[in-house]
């Protein structure tokens, strides 16, 4: 299957100088027409008030209803908190192999830690989520090597010891994929 | 990460068992789901996982119910339970019904990673202490070569010095004289006695299940390969495989293992990625190979690439001497497993175990013992204690004349040596019975 782009659909982020910065990150590690776009989603069927969170399966499945192209990987980005059933928060989300993921921002600034804003790493920790789960949508499953893009991350510290690219083992796989 | 182990997800909710599944098929995992425990059990029926992730809150059958059974089929299955409500009371309940674990959802993910990855642990040390149970087996097994016979001394000479190469090696003999022990006692004196030895019983299986067996296979590369799996070859890497009755593999079958043998290479069926191990091969035969290859029915190329080394292993009617501490060593070490105080042999019971031919050799002895220890009532295991001449020892002859000569040599030990009774319970006429005396040379001195 060759895929002709990837579409980065922003609800709810209107910062445009993160997510150009955020384009050019996944840019170096994906070689896909990149496309941004701003697109509005009532959130408001998919909180949850026992766990002020947002149901990331159910915003998953909304995006692959309306949004899912065949041509394309469509990737939502979000501020909101949001979670899984099993799990007590998520970065992001994607099917293996699927059309359509999400990530959001929420967990992902230093603000929400208490430590003070840091744009680069912002964007940096973005990046790397988006470039994640849309190696997921490539069928690519996790990778055991410490600073593989691939590799699991629970918290953000993980995130900031891997790096944006793919190791070569991954490459590999997403090199036929593309 | 290909961790190549299997979770089946058991919840009645759909978010959950979808979230589980996404999680755990994005770590690598093999992942199955369940809606409830009837469906998980009639799963497991048919393919066996390696953890199971169970809800404890299920309509109709409960998780610590399901618990129950599968712990019943299978014990040391690894079932972790969850559940939104956590009480110490069914922590505790769930771990004495012998859960691995318990947790609430929902999770930290780092705590779904560290519960999966102890389990994976668990898993991997049984594993381990299987295959060190295995290799304490084979050094035990070593010291069940016994005997003083020079044919056992020359034996155990041969072991030792091709114990020490890497040359492949064919074990010869007929059944029941130990060649499997000849095997273990090789591979246990080698330098790769830290690792496995492999046993494949390749009479056992038929062609194609041999082949999966070997080589391992694929994920759906045939139907019931619901998951990979690793072959004895590669099960076997820096160790040694014993091909028992070798002589039994068709054609097809010797052509791919002279292949394995020459590039120690290979690749599971449906597969397509080469696996390389590096193993000792040990092949053992009843049959005469020479003679098959003669008649086309074994390859040739790799008659020679297996016979290295040919260590034959002598029948025991060709070491008789050997009988009297083979008998000993057998009754001491049933004696012990079935809680008895030590038996001595009467004089009389060890001449006849000289005086048997044991077709079935060893294997055969090993038995007549055995049955000796359960059947006897005294310290001292008499002629009668042996099923030697008796009807449950018509199985060691193979001719109908033996069978029949040693039935009437017994019933007329019985009747001691009275004609008329001996015929009548026979049920021949007294003519009939002096002609089988006759024609068998049976006389009262035995």
């Amino acid at each position: 299957m060759n895929y002709e782009n990837i579409t980065l659909i922003a609800f709810g982020l209107p910062d445009q100088d993160l997510l150009k910065a955020v384009a050019g990150v996944i840019s170096g590690s994906l070689p896909l027409p990149l496309l941004l776009k701003s697109g509005y989603l009532d959130l408001s069927e998919f909180y949850d008030p026992a766990r002020n969170q947002y149901n990331g399966n159910s915003i998953l499945k909304k995006l692959d209803d309306d949004y899912s192209l065949d041509s394309s990987k469509t990737m939502g980005l979000f501020a909101v908190d949001l979670y899984i059933p099993i799990l007590t928060y998520i970065f992001g989300q994607a099917h293996l192999n699927g059309n359509t993921g999400i990530v959001s921002i929420y967990r992902l600034t230093n603000e929400r830690y208490g430590i003070g804003k840091n744009g680069r790493l912002l964007v940096g920790r973005l990046g790397k989520e988006i470039i994640h789960e849309l190696g997921h949508m490539f069928g690519l499953i996790h990778c055991s090597d410490p600073v593989c893009v691939m590799r699991s991350s629970t918290y953000v510290e993980d995130i900031d010891q891997k790096e944006s690219r793919f190791c070569k083992a991954c490459r590999t796989i997403l090199n036929t994929r593309l | 990460m290909d961790h190549g182990i299997s979770i089946l997800i058991v919840d009645d909710e759909l978010s959950v068992r979808d979230s589980l599944y996404n999680w755990f098929i994005e770590d690598g995992y093999t992942v199955e789901c369940a809606e409830d425990a009837k469906k998980a059990l009639s799963i497991l029926e048919s393919q066996d996982f390696d953890i199971i992730l169970a809800d404890i809150k299920m309509p109709g059958m409960d998780g610590m119910e399901m618990l129950r059974r599968i712990k019943s089929i299978k014990k040391d299955s690894i079932v972790i339970m969850m559940t939104a409500f956590a009480t110490v009371d069914t922590a505790v309940q769930a771990l004495k019904e012998g859960a691995f674990d318990y947790v609430t959802k929902p999770f930290d993910p780092d705590d779904l990673t560290h519960l999966i990855r102890n389990a994976s642990k668990q898993i991997t040390l049984s594993e381990e202490n299987k295959i060190l149970k295995d290799r304490v087996t084979a050094l035990e097994n070593v010291d069940n070569l016994i005997g003083n016979s020079e044919a056992m001394q020359q034996l155990l000479r041969d072991i030792q010095s091709v114990a020490q190469s890497n040359a492949s090696v064919i074990i010869t003999g007929e059944s029941g004289t130990g060649k499997e022990l000849v095997a273990r006692a090789i591979h246990a004196n080698s330098p790769r006695r830290f690792f496995p030895m492999i046993s494949v019983h390749c009479g056992a299986l038929t062609e194609s299940l041999l082949e999966s067996e070997l080589f391992g296979h694929e994920k759906g590369a045939f139907t019931g390969a619901v998951y990979n799996r690793k072959g004895r070859f590669e099960m076997a890497d820096n160790g040694t495989i014993f091909l028992d009755e070798i002589a039994t593999i068709s054609v097809k079958m010797q052509v791919e293992l002279l292949r394995v043998l020459e590039t120690k290479s290979f690749v599971r069926v449906g597969g397509t990625k080469e696996i390389k191990s590096d193993f000792r091969v040990i092949c053992a035969t009843n049959r005469d190979l020479r003679s098959m290859v003669d008649k086309g029915l074994f390859r040739e190329d790799l008659y020679y690439r297996l016979n290295v080394v040919n260590i034959h292993v002598p029948p025991l009617r060709e070491r008789t001497e050997d009988i009297p501490i083979l008998a000993e060593y057998f009754a001491g070490k049933y004696c012990s497993a079935m809680g008895k105080p030590p038996v001595t042999f009467d004089p009389a019971a060890i001449k006849k175990l000289g005086e048997f031919p044991f077709p079935g050799n060893i294997r055969e002895l090993e038995n007549m013992i055995e049955r000796a220890i359960v059947v006897g009532n005294g310290k001292r295991i008499q002629v009668k204690d042996l099923p030697i001449g008796t009807s449950s020892a018509g199985s060691s002859f193979e001719s109908l004349e033996e069978l029949e000569k040693n039935h009437i040599g017994n019933i007329l030990e019985k009747y001691r040596w009275n004609i008329s009774a001996a015929a009548k319970a026979l049920k021949v006429d007294r003519v009939t019975l002096y002609n089988k005396i006759k024609k068998y040379g049976l006389n009262q001195n035995g």
